[in-house]
């Protein structure tokens, strides 16, 4: 007797909000190209079940000032473009990202703390150079954070950036920035399902319409807290499609900062034979830490070397094809 | 999936004749449900009624075994579909295809990597898991002595892929019964596979060329004629397509307790891609989505490290992060006049820490406190890893009593406990270290 299977399906009642990146002249920026992520009901490229209206995009990590610390790996593979964001940023657009994630480092090449006017100058030069949206993250001290993005929120209005990182600590500024001069925020909690909804919540409760908020659930790279970024997405994915609203954000990791911080991406010398060659096994971590994210949700992953935006790029056209 | 409650009272005789020590069938099903009775009770319950029953409280998905002996590794036995809803089990086993078409020496060569590679991870040890042989000249006799080949190099266990039955039971006869893996059985082959796989101690693969439907079909067929030990392959080739298949092969052996599919999965990330990057990326996705064997075509280091790595993550239990015991541990045999350091005992923490001060061939102490296997910031943060635990652990293992000096090295990332600490350890003198593992030998350097 020929068996026929039927294929459970899920029903989910849930669907992750659409969010727009960037604005068109038409619409009060000067982008050439915005992006809209999110839109999802189902889980990841499960097509069988839901919908992916937007495929997950590929933002390329670049810096305002010579990133000094990278591994040498990604040094080698970008070149002198690393000293000009401007420069840095069309090869981004070149090697195919959807939006650049302009880092702003807090110092300059100099090493002195950067200030509100050259953040702002930065922004201004970064937006001629591309035509791509752009998100932009401060150093990652809530203070500083603040001081530096508020200043890019003023200098780029209506340009509908991404601005990040939005802590419990500083979130008011940086909301009230972005509120006021047409930006998106990413609110950014360690790991945890509560603390996520709960800043999405705080944010929402100051008239941020949510299709103007992205979640960072905090990136652990592989073999450094890959496994519980992992499992948060999936429980934030799950409870946004059964229906709790304030979990419905599309979420960005920022895959190549962790995955390019670790000793295996950097460390070439004096490391087990069995840890094999450099850039193949730094390429091959972000790689293998961008796909499992991206199968648990990820709507942007924020990559840092050449060779691992084309994998990632087949990967996601793959994946979205049914 | 177990039985409910009702379920099981339509399987008993419903006379209600109390001898099982519960006033009614009903009562005494639902303690069955609960697992609060055993079935042995009723003197009364049904043979029919019995096997049905036994079948429904087997594992929903079966825990197959392949190879013997230490290099004996276990697939299956899952039971969530998130590994947040408790754990997984059993790490997929990772292989590398060798084919009977290569020369004598590639062949010995590619055995003998697998066999020696081994990488360590915080402790662990982490290898490959067996060889798959693919009989791809088409010939018996060359498969044979590809078989005896890698088997003079090693006693990984071997995935045997052939369709012809004959070639598979001269590759069986060859491996000598370290309980391979047989791939596959197919609609055109299945009964002869299933004759040579017979008495052979081996798993069987089976292989559906026509969707789920007719792997459900071949998987009844076999079950049916006595092949225990299955290992199901939906077919699908492409990425997209097999990561719906694996999940519906998951969510049908757990949610609706469908027997074809109460089997392990075989994948072939090399054949779902063109490129070796390609290769990575389907194996990326294999070992979080549900793959119990992973038959890969090209063996690296580069590559290797990084995804036993990744099996490792989506492997370690939720509830318990990986720990190392507290305590004061000792490197390149320190004296009285070594630099004392504390950390966390996280192991992740633990190992990058101890790993820079093994490599420094620097004498020093470290101290682990109990952080509650969190990491320096994670326990920061949650206030498991602050100045009373450090000096709490400087007391409980005597740190003093080894040492004829009063100083103690902070993790770079935590340098505000310093003032703190200071009060709690009275007379010591606190100590900044650098943010990150990797420039402690530096560190040591320069406090010499
Ligand atoms: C994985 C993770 C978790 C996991 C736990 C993992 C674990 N078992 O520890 C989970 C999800 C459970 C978790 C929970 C929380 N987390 Co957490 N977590 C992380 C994450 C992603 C990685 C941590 C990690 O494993 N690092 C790797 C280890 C090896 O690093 P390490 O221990 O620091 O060791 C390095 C150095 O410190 C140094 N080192 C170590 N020892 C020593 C010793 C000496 C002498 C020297 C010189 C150097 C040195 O060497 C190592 C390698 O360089 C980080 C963010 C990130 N991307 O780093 C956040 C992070 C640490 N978490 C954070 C927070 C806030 C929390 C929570 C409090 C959130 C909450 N309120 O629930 C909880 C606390 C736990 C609880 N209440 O139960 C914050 C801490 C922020 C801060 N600076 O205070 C971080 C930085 C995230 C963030 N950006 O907000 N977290
Ligand atoms: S012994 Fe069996 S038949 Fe009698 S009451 Fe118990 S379950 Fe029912």
């Amino acid at each position: 007797m020929p068996e026929t299977v039927e294929v459970p399906k899920e029903r989910w009642t849930g669907a992750i909000r659409e969010v727009t990146l960037g604005a068109t002249a038409g619409e009060g920026g000067t982008r050439t190209r915005t992006v809209t992520v999110g839109g999802e009901t189902t889980l990841p490229f499960l097509h069988f079940e839901g919908s992916m209206p937007n495929p997950p995009v590929i933002g390329i990590e670049i810096q305002d000032s010579y990133p000094d610390d990278w591994s040498s790996v990604l040094k080698d593979a970008w070149g002198d473009v690393l000293n000009d964001p401007a420069a840095w940023a069309k090869k981004a657009e070149e090697l195919g990202a959807d939006v650049i994630v302009l880092k702003l480092r807090g110092t300059d090449a100099a090493g002195n703390p950067t200030t509100a006017k050259q953040a702002a100058a930065t922004i201004k030069n970064l937006l001629p150079a591309t035509g791509l949206p752009i998100l932009v993250r401060g150093p990652g001290q809530a203070e500083r954070d603040n001081e530096l993005l508020v200043a890019v929120a003023e200098a780029a209005p209506g340009e509908r950036l991404a601005l990040g990182l939005c802590e419990d600590k500083n979130y008011r500024t940086l909301v009230a920035g972005a509120l006021a001069h047409g930006h998106v925020v990413i609110a950014s909690s360690p790991i945890d399902v509560n603390l996520a909804k709960q800043l999405n919540i705080l944010i929402s409760d100051m008239r941020m319409p949510l299709d103007r908020v992205l979640m960072d659930p905090t990136t652990g790279a592989l073999g450094y807290g890959l496994e519980y970024t992992y499992s948060v997405m999936e429980r934030l994915r799950l409870a946004a499609l059964t229906g709790d609203g304030m979990t419905q954000q599309p979420m960005v990791c920022f895959v190549g900062e962790e995955s390019w911080r670790q000793k295996e991406s950097r460390q070439a010398q004096g490391v087990p034979g069995e840890w094999g060659d450099i850039e193949k096994r730094g390429v091959t971590w972000e790689t293998t830490t961008a796909t499992a994210l991206l199968e648990s949700g990820a709507d942007i992953v924020v990559l840092r070397h050449p060779k691992t935006v084309g994998v990632v790029r087949e990967t996601i056209d793959k994946l979205m094809a049914e | 999936m177990a039985l409910s409650g009702l379920q099981i009272y339509k399987l008993l005789p419903k006379t209600n004749c109390k001898e099982c020590g519960h006033p009614t069938c009903l009562a005494f099903a639902m303690k069955l449900a609960a697992k609060q009775a055993s079935l042995d009770d009723c003197p009364h319950v049904s043979v029919e009624a019995k096997e049905s029953l036994a079948a429904a409280s087997a594992p929903p998905i079966r825990l197959v075994k392949i190879g013997t002996g230490a290099r004996e590794f276990q697939v299956g036995n899952e039971t969530v579909m998130y590994r947040h809803e408790k754990t997984f089990f059993h790490p997929p086993g990772l292989a590398l295809r060798i084919k009977d078409t290569e020369d004598a020496d590639t062949i010995a060569d590619k055995a003998s990597q697998v066999n020696h590679y081994c990488v360590e991870r915080v402790g662990i040890d982490m290898s490959l898991n067996a060889i798959a042989v693919e009989n791809a000249s088409g010939d018996a006799g060359a498969f044979k002595q590809a078989v005896e080949a890698i088997r003079s190099k090693t006693d990984l266990p071997l995935v045997l892929m052939s369709d012809s039955p004959d070639a598979i039971k001269a590759a069986l006869q060859a491996d000598g019964g370290h309980k391979p893996l047989v791939y596959a059985a197919t609609t055109d082959n299945w009964q002869a596979m299933a004759d040579a796989v017979k008495g052979a101690n081996a798993a069987l693969a089976v292989r559906s060329r026509d969707g789920l439907d007719e792997l459900a079909d071949l998987a009844t067929k076999l079950a049916d004629a006595g092949v225990e030990d299955l290992v199901l392959d939906p077919g699908s080739r492409a990425l997209g397509k097999s990561l719906s298949d694996v999940t519906q092969l998951r969510r049908l052996a757990l949610k609706k307790n469908f027997r074809p599919f109460g089997y392990p999965i075989i994948t072939f990330p090399g054949e779902v891609a063109d490129t070796e990057e390609g290769e990575i990326v389907a194996a990326t996705q294999y070992i979080s989505k549900y793959a119990g064997i992973i038959v890969m075509d090209h063996f690296d280091p580069a590559v290797a490290y990084p995804l036993l790595t990744l099996r490792l993550n989506i492997y370690t239990d939720p509830q318990k992060p990986i720990s190392v015991d507290p305590g004061i541990y000792e490197f390149n045999n320190p004296t009285a006049d070594s630099p004392l350091l504390t950390t966390t005992n996280f192991s992740l923490t633990y190992f990058s820490v101890a790993g820079e001060l093994d490599g420094s061939g620097m004498p020093a102490w470290l101290v682990i406190c109990d952080a509650e296997g969190m990491s320096v910031l994670t326990a920061w943060a949650a206030g498991k890893f602050d100045a009373e635990t450090i000096a709490k652990a400087v007391k409980t293992f005597d740190v003093a009593s080894k040492l004829n000096h009063k100083k103690i090295v902070l993790p770079g990332h935590v340098s505000v406990l310093s003032g703190e600490l200071e009060e709690e350890l009275p007379g010591w003198e606190i100590m900044v270290g650098p943010r990150e593992a990797v420039d402690l030998p530096a560190y040591l350097k320069q406090l010499r």
